[in-house]
C-alpha cells in the first residue's frame, strides 16, 4: 500500500518535472516573491554593485582615457608578467593534478586520506602567509640567502652559477611564480580526484588487458573521460593565478615595470589616486572573472552528469 | 609499517605518479610551510609569546575574529536564503543568478577591494546615502563604512557568500520531497515543517558553510585592505600586520604571528573535515 502511494507520487513527479510539489509543501506566491526579492536585493548590493562599479569607474572619463591606461609601459609589463606567471603556474598544477588524481583514484595505498588533506592544505593558508613562507625559504635571511652567502657551499658549481647569474627568487619573477603555484596548488587535483574515483578502474583495466600500454590507456581512455573536469579545474586555477594579490604582494617587491602583476599594478595606481587607470586595469581582471564564470557555467550545464562534484565540498 | 603501503594492481604508473605527487607536494607546500615553524623554533618561548600577544597584535586578532564571525553569520542567513530561492523557485534569470554566486571566487580580491572601497566612500554610490560626511539621507546619524570595522565586515561578507550557498545548495537539492509531504500529511503547518523538518536536515551543511566562510575570512587580505583604512589598534587585520612587520624587516615577529594563524587555520580545517564527515553521514546518499 505504502509503496503503491510512493510509486504513484513519484510517477506524478516524473510526468510534470518542476511542478511536482503538492500544495501542502508549496509556499504561497507572496512568500515566494518576498524571498526571491530579499535574495536578489542582497545579491544586487553585494555582488552586482561592485562588479558594475568597476566598469563604471573605468569608463567614467570616457573611452579615450580608458584606453590611455593601456598605453602605459608599466601596465603592459604588468599584463605580460601576469600572463607569464599563469602560463607557468597553471600547467605545473595541471600536471600535478593529473598525477595526484591518477595515484589516488586508481590505486589503494595507506595514508591516502592524509595525502588528500595535505593537497588541500594551501586553501587553508592565508595568502599573506603563503607569500611569507617563500620569503623565509628564499629571502636574503632565508635558507637560499644563507646558501648564497656561504663560504664553503655544497655543490660549488651551482653556487658559482647562481652568483654569476645573480639569480634572485624573492622580489623577482621566480618568487611570484612559486607563490602563485602555491595558492593555486589544489584546484585541478580537487576537481579530478573525486571525478576519477567515481569512474573507477574498469575501463583502464579493460584497455590494459587488451594490450594497451600505460600511456595509451591514459591518453585514449582516461583523458577523454576526465577532459571536462580537467577543463573546469584549469579555468578556476587560471582565474586565481591571474588574480592572486596577497601572496604575490609579499614576494614581489613592487618594482614597477618589473615585478608588478596586474593586481599589484591596480593597487599602486589606486594608492596614487589614479582611479581611472586603476579601474581600467581592474576591468580586464573583472572581464576575466566574467569569462571564467561563463565557461564554468557552460561546463556545468552541458556536463552536469559527468561533473557531479562540487566546487567546495568533496 | 610503512606509511604508504601499496597494494598490487594491474594498472601501471603508481610509482611514477605517486612519486611525482609526493615530490611536488613536498617542494611546493610542505618544505616552505615547515620553514615558518622552524623559524619560530629559533625563538625562546618568552620571545614568541611576547611577539604574538602585544597589544597591537591582540587588537588585530580581535577585529579579524569579530568581523569574520559577523560576516560568516550574515552569510549563513543570506546564503541559506539564496540557496533556497535558487533550488525551490523558478524565476526569470535564475540561471544567471546561480552563476553569479561564484563571482567572489572568480573576481580577484584586489578588484573587489577597490570596488567596495569606492562604492562605500563618502561620495560613492552607497556611501553618499549613509556616510556621516555625505548626505546620509537614509539615516539620521549616518554609518561610516569605508575606513571602519563595518567596511571589513562588508568585504568579508562578499568573500564568504559562495561558501555557504554552494554547501547548502546540493543538500537542499537532494532532500526527499516525501519528508515535507509526510510532515504536511501529519498536520504540521508550513512554518513547523520548515523549522522542525527542513532546518535540522540542513543544519550540518549550514554549519560547514559557516566554518568555510569563517576560515576564508580569517586569512583574507586583498579585499579588506582598501576599505578598512588600516588603522593600528582599530581596523588593522592580522594578515596586514604580518605584512607591516615584514616591511620593517621584523621576520621573527611576522613569522610568529603567522604560526598562530596557521595553527588556527589547521584546527579549523580539521573541524571542517569532521563536520563534512558528519554531514555526509547525516545524508547517506
Amino acid at each position: 500500500m505504502a509503496s503503491a502511494v510512493a510509486a504513484s507520487l513519484s510517477a506524478r513527479r516524473e510526468q510534470a518535472p518542476g511542478h511536482a510539489a503538492p500544495r501542502a509543501t508549496q509556499d504561497p506566491v507572496w512568500v515566494k516573491w518576498l524571498l526571491v526579492g530579499c535574495a536578489l536585493t542582497f545579491l544586487a548590493f553585494f555582488l552586482v554593485l561592485p562588479l558594475v562599479a568597476v566598469f563604471a569607474e573605468a569608463f567614467s572619463k570616457g573611452m579615450e582615457v580608458y584606453f590611455a591606461a593601456f598605453r602605459d609601459s608599466d601596465a603592459l609589463a604588468a599584463i605580460k608578467l601576469t600572463l607569464i606567471t599563469a602560463a607557468i603556474a597553471v600547467p605545473a598544477n595541471l600536471v600535478f593534478g593529473v598525477a595526484a588524481s591518477w595515484a589516488i583514484a586508481k590505486f589503494n595505498f595507506r595514508g591516502k586520506s592524509l595525502l588528500i588533506t595535505l593537497i588541500d592544505l594551501p586553501f587553508a593558508v592565508s595568502p599573506v602567509i603563503s607569500g611569507l613562507i617563500y620569503v623565509l625559504v628564499f629571502g636574503a635571511q632565508g635558507w637560499y640567502g644563507q646558501y648564497l652567502e656561504a663560504e664553503n657551499p655544497a655543490w660549488p658549481w651551482l653556487h658559482a652559477w647562481l652568483i654569476e647569474q645573480d639569480f634572485k627568487i624573492i622580489f623577482a619573477v621566480p618568487g611570484i611564480v612559486l607563490a602563485t603555484i602555491f595558492v593555486t596548488f589544489p584546484f585541478v587535483a580537487r576537481e579530478l580526484i573525486p571525478l576519477m574515483q567515481s569512474q573507477g578502474t574498469d575501463e583502464e583495466m579493460a584497455a590494459i588487458t587488451l594490450g594497451a600500454s600505460g600511456w595509451q590507456t591514459f591518453w585514449r581512455v582516461t583523458l577523454p573521460n576526465i577532459k571536462w573536469g580537467l577543463f573546469y579545474g584549469v579555468i578556476l586555477c587560471n582565474a586565481r593565478a591571474m588574480g592572486e594579490f596577497g601572496a604575490v604582494s609579499v614576494v614581489s617587491g613592487h618594482i614597477r615595470g618589473e615585478t608588478n602583476t596586474m593586481p599589484l599594478h591596480v593597487e599602486i595606481l589606486y594608492n596614487e589616486y589614479n582611479f581611472v587607470a586603476a579601474f581600467a586595469v581592474a576591468s580586464l581582471l573583472a572581464l576575466l572573472a566574467l569569462v571564467t564564470l561563463v565557461l564554468k557555467s557552460i561546463v556545468e550545464w552541458s556536463h552536469a552528469r559527468s561533473l557531479r562534484t562540487e566546487t567546495i565540498d568533496r | 609499517m610503512p606509511l604508504l603501503r601499496k597494494e598490487r594492481s594491474a594498472l601501471p604508473g603508481l610509482n611514477l605518479s605517486l612519486g611525482f605527487t609526493l615530490f611536488y607536494l613536498g617542494l611546493i607546500v610542505l618544505v616552505p610551510l615547515s620553514a615558518a615553524f622552524l623559524k619560530t623554533a629559533g625563538m625562546t618561548w618568552e620571545q614568541f609569546v611576547g611577539a604574538v600577544t602585544s597589544d597591537r597584535v591582540l587588537a588585530s586578532y580581535k577585529i579579524t575574529f569579530l568581523a569574520s564571525l559577523a560576516a560568516a553569520t550574515v552569510n549563513c542567513i543570506f546564503g541559506l536564503l539564496v540557496a533556497w530561492v535558487l533550488v525551490r523557485y523558478s524565476f526569470p534569470g535564475r540561471r544567471i543568478v546561480d552563476a553569479l554566486v561564484d563571482l567572489p571566487f572568480a573576481l580577484p580580491t584586489a578588484v573587489a577591494g577597490i570596488a567596495l572601497a569606492t562604492i562605500y566612500s563618502k561620495k560613492g554610490w552607497v556611501g553618499q546615502f549613509i556616510d556621516p560626511e555625505g548626505a546620509h539621507l537614509l539615516l539620521p546619524e549616518g554609518i561610516k563604512v569605508a575606513f571602519s570595522e563595518i567596511g571589513i565586515f562588508i568585504a568579508l561578507t562578499f568573500i564568504g557568500l559562495p561558501f555557504v550557498v554552494r554547501t547548502v545548495q546540493p543538500v537542499l537539492e537532494e532532500l526527499e520531497p516525501e519528508l515535507e509531504e509526510a510532515s504536511a500529511t501529519l498536520g504540521a503547518n508550513r512554518w513547523q515543517t520548515i523549522t522542525r523538518v527542513l532546518l535540522p536536515e540542513l543544519f550540518p551543511a549550514l554549519i560547514t558553510g559557516f566554518a568555510l566562510s569563517f576560515a576564508r575570512a580569517l586569512g583574507e587580505y586583498g579585499s579588506v585592505v582598501f576599505i578598512s583604512g588600516n588603522m593600528p589598534m582599530r581596523t588593522e587585520i592580522t594578515p596586514l600586520l604580518i605584512i607591516t612587520k615584514l616591511e620593517q624587516y621584523d621576520y621573527r615577529g611576522a613569522t610568529a604571528i603567522a604560526v598562530v594563524m596557521l595553527v588556527a587555520s589547521f584546527l579549523l580545517l580539521l573541524l571542517i573535515n569532521l563536520l563534512q564527515k558528519w554531514s555526509r553521514r547525516h545524508h547517506r546518499v
